[in-house]
């Protein structure tokens, strides 16, 4: 049951209270045919070990990539990704929906 | 997330109690607001629906973007009586993402066999069901037309607070069943509680049917704003 949302936070505080970096990325707003809606989110630790989703698997790696920035350097950051821009026929959405996800660092005072 | 903020949402959703995270996504400021304290919450009236709905959103106020991080509990269904309704119910609900339990003391109806892949209990109500942890999150369902089976239960639902409580039974079963769960204590406000005959009217005849209108009616209890809900 790895998918539920409370394992994924377990797992966010497990590895903060084992000393790793984490980020907590979540969507925060979706439109068109958006595969996950808002509130679903993905843990990253610093070894790049990642848990649950925001898309189902279209932009995780990118996803992913930010979150550690944002581990390194302790400032939020907001994700778009939609078919419109460039980046999309690379890491984009499939679907043609468009998601905004809200990265952020656990753990930061 | 502070970390503090993290560990007291997963302490709220360990103990099966809504809690919402307000994030001010322009600069990551957060704070957390528990269920006891949503009423008293500037944003009570936002809180409310997002809760009611289950849903997370972004929301503007004071000028600011706020992203509301609904974490509700998981809906549960406890059904009394492992019957035929019962059968075509539990699948049904599984479906909507309700956790599933049924309990009947009757080995012969509470079988395996009989309720593939849920969680089923062969108990009398007052064994199975303090482990449970019924609780307001829980829609209750008696359904054995058993009043030795489906009285005990509904009197630990009443105390439990469950959003929904439903039995079956005509409205004169339900009048005698009225009478004797005051006799054992329950007041008129607790009878109130219980829909009875159960489930919306749409002229349910199959078990199939009846699970429909029965979930249509925890739907519209666990969705519709209460004064209009069903």
């Amino acid at each position: 049951m790895l998918n539920r949302d409370e394992d994924i936070l377990q797992a966010a505080e497990a590895w903060q209270k084992a000393g790793h970096g984490v980020a907590l990325a979540t969507v925060v707003e979706t439109w068109g045919s958006a595969p996950r809606p808002a509130g679903s989110s993905l843990v990253i630790n610093d070894d790049g070990t990642f848990l649950g989703s925001v898309s189902g698997g279209c932009v995780e790696g990118a996803v992913v990539t930010e979150a550690l920035d944002v581990i390194a350097s302790g400032a939020p950051k907001m994700l778009e990704f939609g078919v419109a821009d460039e980046t999309a026929w690379n890491v984009g959405l499939s679907c043609g929906g468009t998601i905004r996800v809200f990265v952020e660092k656990v753990g930061q005072s | 997330m502070k970390l503090e903020t993290l560990t007291q949402v997963n302490t709220e959703r360990a103990a099966r109690r809504p809690v919402i995270v307000i994030t001010d996504v322009a600069n990551g400021e957060q704070r957390l607001v528990k269920a006891a304290d949503f009423a008293a919450d500037p944003l009570h009236a936002e809180l409310g629906k997002q809760l009611r709905m289950g849903k997370s959103a972004m929301i503007e106020a004071d000028g600011k973007k706020l992203f509301l991080n609904v974490y509700a509990p998981t809906a549960r269904l406890v059904i009394i009586g492992a019957v035929h309704i019962s059968q075509a119910l539990a699948p049904l609900a599984r479906s909507l993402d309700y956790d599933v339990t049924v309990v009947d003391p009757r080995t012969a109806f509470a079988s395996p066999e009989r309720f593939p892949d849920v969680s089923l209990v062969a108990e009398w109500p007052d064994v199975a069901l303090p482990p449970l942890n019924v609780d307001h999150y829980t829609a209750f369902v008696a359904v054995t037309h058993d009043p030795k089976i489906d009285d005990p239960a509904l009197l630990h639902a009443f105390e439990r607070d469950c959003f929904y409580i439903g039995a079956l039974g005509s409205r004169k079963t339900h009048a005698k069943r009225g009478d004797r769960l005051k006799a054992q204590g329950a007041t008129d406000a607790d009878i109130a509680k219980i829909h009875a005959p159960i489930g919306l009217n749409i002229g349910a005849v199959s078990p199939s049917e009846i699970a429909v209108s029965i979930m249509a009616q925890i739907t519209a209890e666990l969705r519709l704003p209460k004064a209009s809900a069903a």
